[in-house]
């Protein structure tokens, strides 16, 4: 299995942690990752600001980079739906490389689950606080929303369950928006601002220790946000709650070591 | 003004913003125990928009079906091209019957073609009978919202309103006190009233016949009393059969309060004994947006649900969007009629998809927020700094060594511009910075350190290979 570590722009200069753990993750799993050192950014603050023209170029320098590979793995489900959802007006619709580049490209909490299988265990003993990125929920379907009466299984869950100690915080709105938005969290600030801060004040009723999401996006607005207030929350992506469970055996494998020393 | 000021003056009052926000996450929880209820919630809301979007296919054969039938039932159907069209039909109706006093029910299309004020300059007394649609009316300012239209307004300054207009004691605030005073007085200019005008719901082409629903009553009353009766309607209100009606019934009061269906759904088939319909059917743009990428948005039953769960109208309140129609919705659908004033609506959205997930007959509302900012494009109506700094991005992208350069460069300068540079208003990052710290900048890029740990591995293979050799 050929797969591609698509590593977003803002992620690769300012959330490297993020993308080292994604790393560690996938060869925890036993997947070898390619790093193309080409790509850039996927297009997507130029498309949501209208701008086509602009995107189309990054949109096809992104399928010739990302070309031939089995699956291009990305931590975040909205530069994945731009690539899966915006592509078709972006590039030759004809164009089966283009065809095969967005049909691969997944988000990486559904490769672990769906195409992996992969469970995890280790132990993460916090109240972990969920926040639900809209374009992966509503635009991936990563998770069941409040809106639509389908169930779904929410992947991000599912995949921090098995590990020891975790528990998840109960929030009184389980999907609001967080307010980044992308070029809207300038353009209309004031507002974003504000979605930002409920979000929190959310979380901080809960008792969320840890606020954990699928883009680093959202995140890295409401940490801005939680650092402004300098509130007791810790943001994590959950490839870091992964990587760092990896590295704290939980119960089940700490257990043999505490016989032994019987 | 455009929609990020108004938003700021409005979220600048942080109390009332949330108040205003709590009120309708109120109705839109409301609205998810109903919709729970159905166990064939998503089925209803597929067939919906199947409907809809059939019947928008076909909508010139089923408005001459509809044409045929209500006039076998002795309405008199009037078609206007435009709202100035509609507002002369009207008016002409009512001059022909020397009305001096007209009752309305809620119609969002005569707001959008501003009949109130144009009836007026003609000196016919119009008087709003929804209540929520009064309390605004006497405080000449717009609906906030298309099915709460006061929600923007607290009782204490709806019990002003009654006190300096109705006569109310000073001070009065409850909402039952309150309300009474308003049946009271609305009552009155029922009695009063020569003519009433109502909006429609939904027309049915196979029977010719009208629906309306109120959850007042204010629409029978308005046209029970006087013998003439308006009814006026955007052309995409049209379903095909009576047995579709039922879907859509069940879909509107639930996405619209969380009600199982709303209090009066009243069906007019012709006029009443001795009296007069008038069915006025008005195009107003819509044609060239049935023609349009965006047609879907005309398949829109004004219920509201977009704007109670929508994040950024909750917290910026209706009339930031300086719009008939407010909301998601509205920031299509103005936007297509009046692009050069209302460029910043289709901006004024996360694209958090939440409206779409909502929409009883599934508009995709997000997606269509989105391609409308290419449309805007098109017409040259980015803001231009924005459209300068994705140019420049754009440039930055393409070349992947001009792209680690200035990353490199944007670290270290965060790095060291002192923060009362780094977070100067002058900035885009002061505008981020105002409420939110700026993300550390590391050292290293994520591909700087993926590459040393490759060399490192590739070395320590080597070595291995090297003393293994």
């Amino acid at each position: 299995m050929k797969v591609a570590l698509f590593i977003p722009c803002y992620v690769d200069q300012f959330y490297p942690g993020v993308g080292l753990a994604t790393v560690a993750v996938l060869e925890a799993c036993g997947v070898s990752v390619d790093f193309p050192e080409g790509q850039t950014c996927c297009g997507q603050p130029m498309a949501n600001s209208g701008c086509m023209d602009q995107a189309r170029p990054l949109a096809e320098h992104f399928v010739s980079t990302f070309a031939g590979y089995d699956y291009v793995v990305a931590p975040s489900g909205s530069c994945v739906s731009m690539v899966r959802n915006h592509y078709d007006h972006l590039v030759d619709r004809q164009d089966q490389k283009a065809a095969e580049v967005r049909s691969r490209t997944i988000e990486l909490s559904e490769f672990l689950i769906n195409v992996l299988g992969h469970s995890f265990s280790g132990s993460f003993p916090f109240q972990t606080g969920i926040h639900q990125s809209c374009h992966g929920l509503r635009e991936l379907r990563l998770a069941g929303c409040s809106e639509e009466m389908t169930c779904r299984d929410s992947l991000l869950r599912n995949l921090l369950e098995g590990l020891d100690g975790i528990q998840f915080a109960q929030l009184q709105r389980p999907d609001e928006c967080c307010g980044f938005g992308g070029t809207f969290a300038v353009s209309e600030a004031a507002v974003s601002a504000m979605m930002g801060q409920d979000r929190i004040d959310d979380h901080l009723q809960a008792g969320t220790q840890v606020l954990t999401a699928g883009d680093m996006s959202c995140l890295m607005h409401l940490d801005g946000i939680i650092r402004r207030r300098r509130l007791p929350i810790r943001v994590m992506h959950f490839a870091e709650i992964l990587a760092e469970a990896l590295r704290t055996p939980g119960l089940q494998t700490a257990e043999p070591a505490q016989q032994g020393g019987e | 003004m455009g929609h990020p000021a108004l938003a700021a003056d409005f979220t600048a009052n942080e109390e009332r913003a949330h108040w205003h926000d709590r009120a309708l996450w109120f109705v839109r929880q409301k609205r998810d125990r109903m919709a729970a209820s159905v166990p064939e919630w998503e089925e209803l809301r597929a067939t919906a928009s199947a409907i809809k979007q059939h019947t928008q296919s076909l909508l010139a054969d089923y408005l001459q079906e509809f044409e045929k039938n209500a006039t076998a039932h002795g309405a008199v159907v009037h078609w206007a091209a435009d709202a100035e069209e509609h507002n002369q039909i009207v008016l002409s109706i009512l001059q022909q019957h020397q009305v001096q006093n007209l009752v309305k029910s809620k119609s969002m299309l005569t707001e959008e073609c501003h009949l109130n004020p144009w009836l007026e300059k003609h000196g016919i007394h119009v008087v709003d009978t929804d209540l929520g649609e009064r309390i605004v009316q006497l405080r000449e300012e717009p609906p906030s919202h298309i099915v709460l239209p006061a929600i923007h307004i607290r009782k204490e300054e709806v019990g002003e309103c009654f006190h300096e207009h109705l006569g109310t004691e000073k001070g009065a605030s409850d909402p039952e006190y309150l309300t009474e005073a308003a049946r009271q007085h609305l009552r009155d200019c029922f009695c009063k009233a020569d003519a009433g005008l109502t909006g429609v719901n939904f027309a049915i082409a196979e029977t010719g016949g009208i629906v309306i629903c109120t959850n007042e009553g204010n629409a029978d009353l308005g046209v029970g009393v006087p013998p003439v009766h308006i009814a006026c309607m955007g052309m995409e209100k049209l379903i095909p059969r009576a047995e579709d009606l039922s879907v859509f019934l069940r879909l509107l009061a639930r996405s619209a309060t969380g009600q199982p269906v709303t209090t009066y759904s009243s069906h007019f088939h012709g006029p009443q004994q001795g009296g007069e319909l008038h069915i006025v059917i008005v195009d107003n743009g819509r044609t060239e947006i049935l023609q349009s990428e965006f047609r879907r948005s005309l398949d829109c039953i004004r219920c509201g649900a977009c704007m109670n769960t929508c994040p950024v109208y909750r917290r910026s309140g209706g009339h930031s969007y300086e719009s008939t129609v407010p909301g998601p919705i509205g920031s299509i659908l103005t936007p297509l009629r009046t692009p050069e004033e209302h460029s910043t609506l289709p901006f004024a959205c996360s694209l958090c998809g939440s409206c779409t997930d909502v929409c009883p007959v599934r508009i995709p509302l997000h997606h269509q927020l989105f391609a409308l900012r290419e449309h805007l494009d098109s017409k040259n109506l980015l803001e231009r700094g924005k459209k300068l700094q994705m140019k420049v991005l754009a440039t930055v992208f393409s070349r992947p060594w001009l792209y680690s350069l200035v990353g490199r460069i944007a670290r270290k300068a965060l790095r060291w511009t002192p923060r009362f540079l780094t977070y100067s208003r002058l900035t885009p990052a002061g505008l981020w910075g105002k409420a939110r710290e700026l993300p550390e900048a590391p050292r290293k890029s994520f591909r700087e350190l993926y590459r040393e740990r490759q060399q490192q591995t590739a070395s320590e293979r080597n070595h291995s290979d090297r003393s293994n050799g």
